[in-house]
């Protein structure tokens, strides 16, 4: 970082912005920042400003009643939850679910990964992407995009319809459903449904293609400007399955350095604790966890679809690999660390979701009816996957009544704290600093947290969102400017 | 004493010391409940079985039939009533219907859904309640009891176990385990006890049964209350609680 913008030398002579909550982004955050007379920036912080524990509120409960209930904690990734949550309660029951349940419970998933990636890349970011980060406001949300590019818009819905069917089907409802079960799954696919989804899949794989070649040529046609925006380097880190191949539903833990270096690989999940620490700070509820080997300063890393990306050495499906290698080597590699990329491997990922459906519609195992396995219980378990925002952790133990005594989960935004806030400091830096602020550099901030599909109300563990607003304070602590945004964006005086 | 009552303008036979309430299920006529269960002794503390009987209100399944009587029970005042009554069950416990295992099985929700219940509308009390996993295969969980006293008669007259009463007074009734130490995981009840089975919401659950039974495929994702109630009268000796077991 060129400049230290954690915390100002002398923050009480200086005046604050605030924008709070972030808009388009789920939950409760708030960025300030500090300016002094010139404008010049002095501190950029992005914090967390309530926090509901989730933890407490599950103690007590039976075990079977958590990977339904945790799904409460998100309206975006509900069954990202419920199959962590799940995985955990299998180690609880001892029991490795059937091969049937896995490819049901891989194929709920990857319908997530699908309708949750759409969901983010059409709705909430390419408006900014397509009309630019400081179009007008009115124009930079779904309804200014269906009106301009009715194809884009169109098929973004199509496919996060497909993703939510595929939910439907394998959950048994469309959100919060209870098909995952301690040690496999309570229902099958039925033929009828399997059938539905086949006669669809080609298209949706073709309409993720697109998706990806849409980012691919927004980013070749700012070049320059997708690399450099918010641009730093750092680690990563993601499951990868044992071959090294990208799997968003199981693997070892592997993160590599921001020169490429591995850091750990392989490492089984359930000892997680032994890598990974969680730093408070006093001015955020959200932890800011770091690898132990690395330290507190240096052991910030990143999470999600840029991780993973970048930390597989293939992707197992044909053109989501094709996909990915030409962005490996994009512009020498550049593109591997842009905050912008993350799109850019979001569709990546989208388009393997999609090949993945494809390929697993075609397993009759998914009718089968060989669907749980029991064990011998235990009172420890860690179940992990690699949710639409990244790498997701949840750790629970029960006593001998079968009770929840402690719970641990590390969302993924909370593994991006860190990197969240290096992003907006670096924005800060290169468009704010010294400007007179405009809504549309504001936006500048917004666009460069927005990247990382970041889910407040998983960090928070609060549920439901919260109004939009944005303040500018003086240094005299007065409010000079105020607006209020709704979730969809829209602005109000 | 037999005879004849109406009930709706229908008339419903009845013979000697049945109430109104097991004439009205023996044909086929339904009054809503939550307490009432063909196979115990009646309670008469839910009061969603309120009707008119010659003029009055009274408990049907607590009232027995007279030759003659005038019984009226479907109209939209009652059913409002009942509905209001079902509210103000939500209110006075803690009833999460999303995260409890019990849904699609669950009476108390089945009512709601019956009478068009769409909003808890009174002021939750959110009470705070014991919740008991001391026993090996039965998880007691009072933020859910309705204080039907389903399990207690179930305990105390089929299982002989008394495994279960009730203490306190008014808003602070609650359900009591009879131990030394007022833990289920102390008493004799087993899993096979009619009591474990009886319960008509998610309070008495079976440990590890979780959702093993999908939604969709639940007693109430197939059937309303009232079919269900009649279906339970018809049986003559029914085996399976309505835990969808
Ligand atoms: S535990 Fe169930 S059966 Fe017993 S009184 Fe409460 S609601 Fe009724
Ligand atoms: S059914 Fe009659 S009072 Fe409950």
């Amino acid at each position: 970082m060129p400049r230290e913008l954690e915390t100002a030398v002398h923050p009480e002579k200086l005046k604050r912005v605030v924008i709070e909550p972030v808009t388009r982004v789920e939950g409760h955050g708030k960025v300030t920042i500090l300016l002094d007379e010139d404008n010049r920036v002095h501190q950029a912080r992005f914090h967390i400003v309530e926090f509901r524990g989730f933890e407490k509120f599950i103690q007590g409960r039976p075990y079977t009643e958590v990977p339904v209930l945790v799904q409460r904690l998100c309206g975006i990734c509900p069954v990202s939850h419920n199959l962590a949550a799940s995985k955990a309660m299998d180690v609880i029951v001892g029991a490795t679910p059937p091969p049937a349940a896995d490819k049901l419970r891989r194929l709920m998933h990857m319908g997530q990964m699908l309708q949750s990636h759409a969901l983010h890349f059409f709705h909430l970011s390419s408006p900014d992407l397509l009309f630019g980060f400081d179009a007008e406001v009115g124009k930079r949300n779904i309804a200014g995009l269906a009106m301009e590019f009715p194809d884009i818009a169109r098929q973004g819905v199509g496919l996060r319809k497909f993703g939510q069917e595929v939910i439907r089907m394998t959950s048994g409802k469309r959100v919060h459903g209870t098909g995952v079960i301690p040690g496999g799954m309570s229902k099958n696919l039925s033929c009828e449904d399997r059938d539905w989804l086949l006669a669809e899949i080609d298209q949706v794989v073709r309409w993720s293609q697109e998706a990806v070649n849409l980012i691919k040529r927004l980013y070749g046609d700012h070049k320059d400007f997708y690399n450099d925006f918010g641009y730093y380097r750092s680690s990563f880190m993601s499951l990868v399955r044992e071959d090294g191949a990208m799997d968003l539903y199981h693997g070892g833990l592997r993160a590599i350095d921001d020169k490429g270096q591995t850091i750990f690989d392989h490492v089984d999940y359930s000892h997680y604790g032994d890598y990974i620490h969680e730093e408070v700070k006093s001015w955020s509820y959200m932890k800011f966890p770091f690898i132990r080997s690395q330290g507190r300063e240096e052991g910030w890393y990143r999470v999600g679809p840029l991780a993973r990306v970048n930390n597989c050495d293939f992707i197992p499906t044909p053109l989501a690999e094709a996909e990915r290698k030409i962005f490996k080597e994009y512009d020498e590699g550049r593109a591997t660390h842009a905050t912008l990329s993350f799109h850019w491997a979001r569709m990546i990922e989208m388009l393997h979701s999609a090949e993945a459906i494809r390929e697993l519609l075609h397993d009759d195992d998914l009718l089968s009816n060989d669907l749980v396995n029991t064990g011998e219980r235990q009172l420890r378990g860690v179940g992990v996957i690699e949710a639409p925002r990244g790498t997701l952790i949840h750790h629970y133990r029960i006593n001998e009544d079968e009770q929840i005594v402690r719970a641990n989960l590390i969302v993924a935004t909370t593994h991006n704290n860190q990197a969240m806030n290096e992003a907006i400091r670096q924005v800060a830096l290169q468009y704010l600093d010294g400007q007179q602020l405009t809504e549309g550099l504001l936006n500048y901030i917004e666009v460069a947290i927005r990247a990382f599909d970041p889910c407040l109300s998983c960090a928070t563990h609060a549920l439901g969102k919260m109004p939009l607003e944005v303040e500018l304070i003086n240094a005299e602590g007065a409010r000079v400017q105020h607006l209020i945004k709704d979730s969809d964006g829209k602005h109000h005086a | 004493m037999s005879g004849t009552i109406t009930i709706d303008g229908k008339t419903v036979p009845f013979t000697g010391g049945q109430t109104i309430m097991d004439a009205a299920l023996e044909a086929g006529v339904y009054i809503p409940h939550l307490c009432h269960n063909p196979e115990f002794k009646p309670h008469g503390s839910c009061k969603l079985c309120v009707v008119e009987a010659n003029g009055r209100n009274v408990t049907s399944c607590t009232m027995p039939a007279s030759p003659d009587m005038v019984v009226i029970n479907d109209t939209p005042e009652l059913n409002e009533d009942r509905k209001a009554l079902v509210q103000m069950l939500f209110v006075e416990g803690n009833h999460i219907c999303p995260a409890c295992e019990a849904t699609g099985n669950c009476q108390l929700q089945a009512a709601g859904y019956y009478l068009h219940m769409q909003s808890p509308r009174f002021m939750h009390f959110y009470p705070p309640r014991r919740v008991d996993a001391s026993h090996p295969d039965i998880f007691l969980d009072l933020n859910r009891c309705i204080l039907c006293e389903l399990c207690v008669r179930a305990s105390r007259d089929i299982d002989k176990k008394n495994v279960f009463g009730i203490s306190g007074r008014g808003i602070d009734s609650h359900l009591v385990v009879n131990s030394e130490s007022g833990k289920l995981g102390d008493t004799n009840m087993t899993v096979t006890d009619k009591a474990a089975h009886v319960c008509p919401t998610g309070a008495i659950l079976i440990k590890r049964k979780g959702y093993t039974m999908p939604i969709g495929k639940r007693t109430f994702d197939q059937k309303t209350l009232r079919e269900f109630h009649l279906e339970q009268q018809k049986r003559v000796e029914p085996k399976d609680g309505p835990d969808g077991g």
